[in-house]
C-alpha cells in the first residue's frame, strides 16, 4: 500500500510539474507564474558597457514590477553567431540578442524575430538591413562608421606629415596613407593594421575596397564581383601594401595598435575606449580618399526579439525602453545612435569625451550620413568561410591577384545563386 | 453451552510455493542495481545521442526558423555529391597517418630511453608527461603564439641563421604544425603505457638472448616488440581514434586553413552543423566519421592475430 501511495503521489507531482512547465508566464497567469526574467546575448564584455546596460535595466524595473532579472550575457565576439545559433537550436533561446549586420538577412528572412515598432526618428539608411515587407525586425542600436586611429607619435618619428595635416592639405589618400604606414614599419613598428582582419576576416577589408568602388557581390546578391576590375585594383593595392611597400603587418604577425605597436588602425570608433590610458598621442581621422573620392563604411549591430523566446512581448517592451531617445543618448557614448535627432556633434560630444567635436563631425556624423553598410548575405557564414579559404592564396608575396580573385568567384557563385 | 465461532486458523503447514526472492533473484537484482548508473549513463549519453544523430541525418533543421523537415536520404545524396569531401578526407588521412606514425615512434623511443637505469629519468618522465595534463586549448593557444611568423619558433631558428617559414599560413607547413602540436600534447601518455609494458618484459629473456649472441637491435626486434605488442595495438587504436576526432587544435590554430589544407572531418562537420546551420548534413557527416572509426578499429582488432603476441 505504501508503495502504491508513493507512486500515485509521485505521478501527481510529475503531472502538476509538467502542467506548470507548460504555462506561459506572459499569458496572463500574472503573479501565479512569478516575475519575468529576460536575457539578452551581447558580444561585449566591456565593464563600462555592462554597467550602462545594467543601469538602464534597473531603471526599467522600477516601473515594471512584473520584471524579475534582466541579464546581459556576453558571448565571445569570435564565436558569437555560432554560440547564439547553438543556444537557439538547443532550445535555450534568449529573449533578445545583438545581431551582426552580416547575419541580418539570415535572421530577418528566417522569421526568427518579432517585428518591432519603427520610430520615425530612425535614419532610413540604418534600418534597411533589418526590414522586410515594410516591417522592422531589429533595432539598429549601433551604427558605427569605420575611421582611422593614428598614433601621431610614431608618424612624427617616421618623418611623415600627420594625417590631420594631410587632410588639411587635401592629400589624405590611400597612396599617402600607404607611404606613412611603410615609413613607420621601416622603423620597426607596425604600419597600418586592419582591425579584426588577421587575414581571416576578409570582410573588414570592405573599408578599403569601397574606396575603389568595389563590392564583393552584386546588389541583388546573386553574382560574385571579386573578379571585377575595381576589386582587382583594390586588392592589388592591399597586396602591394603588405608585401611590396611593407606598410601592413604580414600574415601571422601581430601588432597591437592600442599598445602602441603600430601607427594606424582602421576600425570602428567604439574602440576609442581602449585609448583611455594610451601612453601616446593619438588622433581619429576619416578613411583616406580612394580612387573614387571620399567615402565611408559603416558597421552595424541590431537588437532583435526572438519569437521563440519565453517572453517575447515583455522583451519587445523592454527593447522599446532600452532604445528610446533618452537611453539612446546614453548609449551614444559607446554606440553611435541611429536617430536623426541625436546624430549631431553636440550629442555625441557629451557622450564621447575622448573624441574632439571635429573628429565626431568628420568621422561619425558624415560617416553615418554618407556611409555604405558592410556586406551581408543570406547564408553568410558559409559564404564568409568559402571566401576566406579561396582568398588564402592571396596572402603570399608572389600571388597572382587576378587569378586568386577569379578563383574566389568560382567558389562562391554556386552559393550566391542559391 | 455457547458454541463459539472462531476465525478459521490458518494451516500451520509450510507454504508449497517457493519464495519469490531466491538467492539467484537477489543476486540478479543486485547486479542490475550495480550496473544501473553506468547503464543509465550509456543510454542517456551514448545510445540516445547516437539515435538522435541518425534521426537528424534524415531531416533538415532550420534552427533560426524553427522548422524540422523530413528529407529522407537527401543528406546522404549530398554526401556523395560533396566536392569538398575529397580534400577533407585527404587532410584527415594525412593528419591521422602523420600523427600515428610520429606519436607511436617517438613514444616508444622515449619509453626505451627512460627504461634505462640512469639518474634523472623521473624528471624526464615528468617533463614528457606533463603536457598530457595541461588544458588542450591553453596548450594550443601558446603554440599558436610560438608558431607565428614573428613567434618563438622562428626567433629560435633565427639564432642559427635560419629564416623560418610562416608555419600556420603555408599549406605545406600548417598540417605539419598541427600534427606536431598534437604530438607533443599526447606523446607522454603513450610513452607511459609503453614504459609500463617495457617494465613487464622479463629480464631473463634478454639475458638468454644475450647468451645466444643477439645484438641490441635483435633483442629489441625479437624480444621487446613481440612482448609489448598488445600495448602497441592498444596505443595504435587509441591514437587513431583520437586523431580522427581532433578539433580544438584545428579550430584554434588554423580554422581549417590555409585554403582547406587542415580542414579535417570533425572540423568540417562542425562547420556544416554549427557555422552554416546545416544540422542534418552535419549529422550525416558525423555518421560517416562513426563508420570510418568503426571500420578501422575492427580491421585492427582482426589483424591482431597476425602480429600481436599473447603469452600462453
Amino acid at each position: 500500500m505504501k508503495l502504491r501511495s508513493l507512486t500515485a503521489a509521485g505521478l501527481a507531482a510529475a503531472l502538476l510539474a509538467v502542467a506548470g512547465c507548460g504555462g506561459d508566464p506572459d499569458s496572463g497567469s500574472g503573479a501565479a507564474s512569478g516575475p519575468i526574467d529576460l536575457r539578452m546575448t551581447i558580444w561585449s564584455a566591456n565593464a563600462k558597457h555592462l554597467a550602462l546596460f545594467d543601469q538602464i535595466a534597473a531603471d526599467y524595473k522600477k516601473d515594471h514590477p512584473e520584471i524579475g532579472k534582466i541579464t546581459f550575457e556576453p558571448i565571445p565576439f569570435d564565436s558569437y553567431s555560432t554560440t547564439l545559433t547553438t543556444q537557439i537550436g538547443g532550445g535555450n533561446v534568449p529573449d533578445l540578442a545583438w545581431i551582426f549586420e552580416s547575419n541580418a538577412p539570415d535572421f530577418v528572412s528566417s522569421g526568427a524575430l518579432e517585428p518591432i515598432d519603427k520610430d520615425a526618428d530612425l535614419l532610413p539608411s540604418t534600418t534597411t538591413n533589418w526590414e522586410k515587407d515594410g516591417k522592422l525586425y531589429a533595432y539598429p542600436f549601433s551604427t558605427s562608421p569605420l575611421g582611422v586611429f593614428v598614433n601621431t607619435d610614431l608618424v612624427k618619428a617616421a618623418g611623415r606629415p600627420s594625417p590631420a595635416q594631410q587632410i588639411a592639405a587635401g592629400t589624405w589618400t590611400w597612396e599617402e596613407a600607404a607611404k606613412t604606414a611603410a615609413a613607420v614599419q621601416a622603423k620597426g613598428k607596425g604600419g597600418l593594421v586592419v582591425g579584426d582582419f588577421d587575414y581571416k576576416g576578409w570582410d573588414t577589408l570592405n573599408a578599403i575596397w569601397a574606396g575603389w568602388g568595389a563590392r564583393p557581390w552584386s546588389e541583388d546578391g546573386k553574382s560574385c564581383q571579386f573578379d571585377q576590375p575595381a576589386m582587382v585594383d583594390a586588392m592589388t593595392f592591399v597586396h602591394k601594401l603588405i608585401f611590396t611597400d611593407k606598410g601592413m603587418p604580414g600574415p601571422g604577425v601581430t601588432k597591437d595598435f592600442f599598445a602602441g605597436e603600430s601607427s594606424m588602425i582602421l576600425t570602428q570608433i567604439s574602440r576609442a575606449a581602449l585609448l583611455e590610458k594610451a601612453k601616446f598621442k593619438w588622433d581619429l581621422v576619416p578613411l583616406p580618399k580612394g580612387p573614387q573620392g571620399e567615402y565611408s563604411v559603416v558597421g552595424q549591430a541590431g537588437i532583435g526579439v526572438f519569437k521563440r523566446g519565453k517572453h517575447a512581448d515583455a522583451a519587445k517592451q523592454f527593447l522599446a525602453y532600452f532604445s528610446n531617445a533618452e537611453n539612446s543618448a546614453k548609449l551614444a557614448q559607446f554606440f553611435p545612435p541611429p536617430r536623426k535627432s541625436q546624430l549631431n556633434t553636440a550629442t555625441l560630444a557629451k557622450a564621447n569625451p575622448l573624441l574632439k567635436p571635429a573628429q565626431l563631425d568628420s568621422v561619425v556624423v558624415k560617416g553615418i550620413e554618407n556611409g555604405t553598410i558592410k556586406p551581408s548575405h543570406t547564408g553568410y557564414a558559409e559564404v564568409q568561410q568559402t571566401v576566406r579559404a579561396a582568398l588564402d592564396p592571396l596572402w603570399k608575396p608572389d600571388a597572382d591577384v587576378k587569378a586568386v580573385l577569379s578563383g574566389v568567384c568560382s567558389k562562391i557563385n554556386p552559393l550566391l545563386a542559391k | 453451552m455457547t458454541l463459539l465461532l472462531e476465525k478459521p486458523v490458518r494451516s500451520a503447514a509450510p507454504d508449497q510455493r517457493p519464495p519469490y526472492w531466491t538467492m539467484r533473484r537477489r543476486d540478479t537484482l543486485a547486479g542490475w542495481l550495480m550496473v544501473a548508473p553506468q547503464l543509465a549513463g550509456i543510454v542517456a549519453f551514448v545510445l540516445v545521442p547516437l539515435g538522435l544523430v541518425v534521426w537528424y541525418s534524415v531531416h533538415e533543421w532550420n534552427v533560426l526558423g524553427g522548422t524540422f523537415e523530413f528529407v529522407g536520404g537527401d543528406n546522404y545524396a549530398a554526401l556523395a555529391d560533396d566536392q569538398r569531401l575529397g580534400p577533407v578526407l585527404k587532410a584527415t588521412g594525412l593528419f591521422s597517418v602523420g600523427l600515428v606514425v610520429l606519436n607511436l615512434s617517438l613514444a616508444l623511443f622515449l619509453a626505451v630511453l627512460l627504461n634505462q637505469k640512469l639518474r634523472g629519468t623521473v624528471v624526464f618522465r615528468t617533463l614528457f608527461f606533463s603536457p598530457v595534463v595541461v588544458t588542450l586549448v591553453a596548450w594550443t593557444i601558446v603554440w599558436g603564439f610560438l608558431l607565428q611568423d614573428n613567434g618563438g619558433v622562428n626567433a629560435f631558428l633565427d639564432l642559427f641563421g635560419i629564416d623560418g617559414p610562416n608555419w600556420l599560413r603555408s599549406g605545406g607547413t600548417a598540417m605539419i604544425s598541427v600534427i606536431v602540436v598534437q604530438l607533443f600534447k599526447n606523446v607522454g601518455l603513450n610513452m607511459v603505457l609503453f614504459l609500463a609494458a617495457l617494465q613487464g618484459v622479463p629480464a631473463e629473456l634478454y639475458e638468454a638472448a644475450k647468451i645466444d649472441g643477439a645484438s641490441a637491435w635483435a633483442r629489441f626486434r625479437r624480444v621487446t616488440v613481440p612482448l609489448i605488442s598488445p600495448t602497441i595495438l592498444l596505443t595504435m587504436i587509441l591514437t587513431i581514434v583520437g586523431s580522427l576526432q581532433v578539433f580544438a587544435q584545428i579550430a584554434v590554430l588554423t580554422q581549417g586553413g590555409p585554403g582547406t589544407s587542415t580542414t579535417v572531418l570533425v572540423y568540417y562537420l562542425y562547420q556544416q552543423a554549427f557555422q552554416f546551420h546545416h544540422f542534418g548534413y552535419g549529422a550525416t557527416l558525423s555518421l560517416l566519421l562513426f563508420v570510418i572509426v568503426l571500420v578501422l578499429t575492427v580491421v585492427q582488432w582482426r589483424m591482431r592475430r597476425r602480429w600481436v603476441f599473447h603469452e600462453a
